[in-house]
């Protein structure tokens, strides 16, 4: 392979794994937007999602596109019981409860996956085949133009949700002022439901993409969790077009890092990366340079 | 202060009385862990409950000092008391030169700098093969030997720990009581009042760092020369995570409530848990019932539940 | 000619807003200076200059003879001034006892170490501070509040304690922004009183305030500030009479002050 495809490849691989972090990190951006909470367990629901699909397809035979839905859904609903039973009903809790909650939540996925799924990994067949296209010298997988369908469409989706729709801009406005919002007659709880269920819903939808290349198991969701928070915070925390590009950007990066430098260390440069922004720049490279 | 010392005395005329109750080497080395996790926790617990600050990379400390105590001994040679010594000196500089920039952030940012130098510290552990032993780790890590005696089994072990994490325990009880625990009270709530009021306020909150750091350290060395093989999955987020769990179960704001919290989220899952990875599921299971209905800790919970008996210690 | 305190063409920018203009200002020892204003007239800025919470974007700052500008906040109540604040910063984890000890706490210096092997030096300095700071606690009549959390305290008093642990730091240069405001007449009064108890000890005061009354009343003198700008200085007399004072403000201020509740 000459130079040219070599890199094309590194960019195909970091922009696959990038759209996950990505995901990842508008489902934290949404939580945080309606909540100041940072859910811990985002990366939860990737897994569950993936796991979700695993046994709808391969377990009970359901045909991918009606799991694909289903999932959606289960982990959807999983995300509003979290909401539900966890946070809606403390009275007045603090910043550092919440965060704690969701750390607490975040173990209980686990294990109970770890109890439901074994420590095994899982397989995925792949959406449309296995057989990797050809395109300027290096080899995409099918899966992977899903997966940038994917998160095109998601883009797609959230930036007509947001602007176009009455629930988008409800939402939109709790996270700017959740007093002022309630004043407008906005059910700021019922809001603040609604940001976990579509979290969830993009979690899922993460882990069933990604499933069919990396497989799954029970613990892979703190990984997702921490690298979606690093692009989170290097798009600048609660701006969503911000995460897309950053998760991007940190996919990319580790691909080159892991392939021109060195594999082990590639987890690292998301962290090293994060270290760097939030000393220098926390509010992120789209943010506010300073931060409260 | 008074109440504080008849609970030491209590509390360490238990210690002295359980090896002599239950002999199974097993037990005593589950209190041997719960000595170590409560220098852990107690750490944390000044940093946090007093200071306010979230670091999620206690761990990383931990991991520092065992392995810095590890690959002394074994590749080096060094005598292990001198390599706990250099592993405290070690991480207390790393503490400080990851704190200088990180304590200017607030809240998450900060949680977020400290998980982010976690999972590096990690990935070192993990990867730099020909000093660390990479994913298998070290092994033959030495015992201790203290005045001609080598701390070779549990009982020595446990009264060794346990007379380390007591005396600790006086030098943080003493520290939270005096100008220099006010002030990290008084920095927790609102910094710019606190400076105002003639508080170093970064100096002091990395100088608290600094400190929780070198405790987790020197629980790391204990840790390392206890059980001889370390390797680096014990020095992950998840593990910070537990300690932090630990903090809040036992009350975020007590140091007895550390001890508490490392003795519930050490023996609890060992005396469930069925299989060896339902740990993880004990603990969110642990941490969201305090969380949600006893949400100061179990001291507080306590303290509630013994009004009376407690009144006479008065817990802090 | 070198004054106990003085500012010297002090300016602070935020970003494109001026919260302060070139304002110079003067204190000798043993004086207490009002400075009023209307809301946003940079008053409380000018406190978190002096105090060393923001830096001056131009300008010095001098102190019984030392240029303290730029300094941190923990040094500058070191070098003896010390303040309270409009929204009462209280440590609302603290007894009001130990809010007050952490007053003493330039005037101390048992480190981490020390306090932690609990050496006598230590004790005994703890045993110090907590007799000074109950000194102030005296001089302000909470003396029986001592073990109480200072936040559950009423307002008033709350404020009073704020005063006893700026006391505590020994300040010769005390500021006091807006003490009075939230209070009642009886409040109001028992303040006063302290205020000049204090005033008696030699120590320098720099007022803000909006109570027209309180501030005529106590001030030796007063500067007017409108915009981050000085726009008059003078005795109470002079500045109430000063045309463009009650022009620009004043007429303004006593509607406010009607409404402002008491």
């Amino acid at each position: 392979m000459d130079l040219f495809s070599q890199l094309f490849q590194l960019f195909v691989t970091g922009i696959t794994i990038g759209s996950i972090y990505a995901m990842v990190a508008v489902g934290f951006n949404m939580i945080y937007n309606a909540t100041d909470v940072v859910n811990f367990a985002q990366g939860e629901f990737v897994m569950i999602g993936g796991m979700v699909m695993v046994s709808l397809h391969s377990t009970f035979g359901i045909s991918m596109p009606l799991a694909f839905l289903l999932t959606v859904g289960i982990v959807t609903g999983v995300g509003i019981a979290f909401e539900r039973f966890t946070i809606n009903p403390l009275k007045k809790p603090t910043l550092i409860t919440l965060i704690l909650i969701t750390i607490a939540v975040s173990f209980l996925l686990r294990g109970i996956a770890m109890f439901i799924w074994g420590k095994d990994s899982l397989p995925l067949p792949a959406f449309s085949g296995e057989k990797p296209i050809v395109l300027w010298g290096a080899a995409v997988l099918p899966q992977t133009l899903w997966i940038i369908g994917m998160i095109i469409v998601l883009v797609g989706f959230l930036t007509y949700f947001f602007k176009f729709t009455l629930k988008g801009k409800a939402l939109r406005a709790t996270a700017i002022n959740r007093d002022a919002a309630s004043l407008m007659g906005i059910d700021v709880k019922k809001m603040i439901m609604f940001s976990f269920a579509m979290s969830a819903a993009i979690g899922a939808v993460a882990g069933m993409i990604i499933t069919p290349i990396t497989l799954i198991e029970y613990d892979r969701g703190p990984i997702f969790g921490i690298k979606g928070f690093c692009a989170a915070i290097l798009g600048g925390i609660g701006n969503s077009g911000g995460a897309v590009v950053a998760g991007l950007i940190i996919g990319i990066l580790e691909s080159f890092g892991a392939g021109l430098l060195s594999s082990g260390y590639k987890d690292a440069i998301a962290f090293l990366i994060m270290l760097l922004i939030l000393f220098l720049r926390p509010g992120g490279l789209l943010g506010k340079y300073e931060v409260e | 202060m008074k109440s504080d010392h008849k609970l030491l005395l209590l509390f360490a005329a238990g210690l002295v009385i359980f090896p002599w109750v239950i002999t199974n080497p097993y037990y005593i080395s589950v209190l041997v862990f719960v000595g170590i996790h409560s220098l852990l926790a107690m750490g944390l617990t000044l940093l946090l409950g007093f200071a306010g600050q979230i670091s999620l990379c206690q761990a990383a400390f931990f991991g520092i000092g065992a392995y810095t105590s590890g690959i002394l001994t074994t590749k080096f040679g060094v005598n292990p008391w001198f390599a706990i010594v250099i592993a405290i000196g070690f991480t207390g500089t790393i503490s400080v030169i990851l704190g200088i920039p990180a304590l200017k952030l607030r809240g998450h940012y900060l949680a977020m700098a400290t998980l982010g130098f976690g999972e590096i510290v990690n990935i070192i552990l993990r990867e730099w093969v020909n000093i660390t032993g990479g994913p298998s780790g070290l092994t033959g890590i030495p015992r201790l030997n203290f005045a001609g005696i080598t701390l070779d089994t549990e009982v020595k072990y446990y009264f060794f720990i346990w007379v380390i994490v007591l005396g600790v325990m006086v030098f943080l009880l003493n520290l939270v009581r005096s100008r220099v625990g006010r002030a990290l009270q008084a920095l927790n709530r609102t910094e710019q009042a606190a400076e105002v009021m003639g508080i170093p306020v970064s100096q002091y909150k990395i100088k608290t760092f600094a400190l929780s750091s070198v405790l987790s350290s020197l629980a790391g060395s204990l840790y390392a020369h206890f059980i001889t093989v370390i390797s680096p999955e014990s020095y992950s987020i998840v593990f910070s995570l537990v300690i932090l769990a630990m903090v809040i179960v036992g009350g975020m704001t007590s140091l007895w409530g550390s001890i508490l919290g490392a003795f519930v989220m050490t023996i609890v899952p060992e005396y469930l848990r069925v299989f060896e990875d339902w740990d993880v599921i004990i603990y969110g299971v642990i941490l969201l019932s305090i969380l949600m209905f006893i949400p100061k800790g179990l001291v507080y919970g306590l303290q509630r539940l013994f009004r009376g008996t407690l009144k006479l210690f008065q817990v802090n | 000619m070198s004054f106990f305190f003085q500012t010297n063409r002090l300016t602070k920018h935020f970003g494109g807003i001026t919260a302060v203009s070139d304002l110079s200002f003067e204190a000798g020892i043993g004086e207490i200076k009002g400075i009023i204003g209307p809301n946003g007239a940079g008053k409380t800025t000018f406190f978190h200059l002096i105090s060393g919470i923001y830096p001056p974007t131009r300008g010095k700052i001098f102190f019984a003879g030392k240029d303290i500008t730029g300094l941190k906040p923990f040094k500058i109540c070191s070098l003896g001034i010390c303040r309270t604040f409009q929204n009462v910063q209280l440590f609302d984890n603290l007894t009001a006892l130990e809010n007050v000890m952490v007053g003493r706490h330039s005037r101390s210096w048992s480190g981490f170490l020390k306090c932690g092997l609990g050496v006598p030096n230590a004790q005994r300095e703890e045993e110090k501070i907590r007799e000074k700071a109950l000194e102030q606690l005296t001089l302000v009549g909470l003396e029986m509040r001592c073990q109480e959390l200072g936040v559950n305290l009423p307002f008033g008093e709350q404020r009073l304690l704020e005063l006893a642990r700026a006391l505590a730091s020994e300040p010769k240069l005390l500021l006091l922004d807006e003490p009075i405001s939230g209070l009642n007449e009886t409040e109001s009064h028992r303040l006063a009183s302290v205020i000049r108890k204090i005033q008696e000890k030699g120590i320098t005061i720099l007022l803000v305030e909006h109570h027209m009354d309180f501030v005529m009343n106590i001030c030796d003198e007063i500067i007017v500030l409108n915009y981050g700008e000085k726009i008059a200085e003078g005795t109470p007399d002079m500045i109430q009479n000063d045309p463009r004072v009650v022009e620009a403000y004043l007429g303004k201020e006593i509607e406010e002050s009607a409404h402002v509740g008491s």
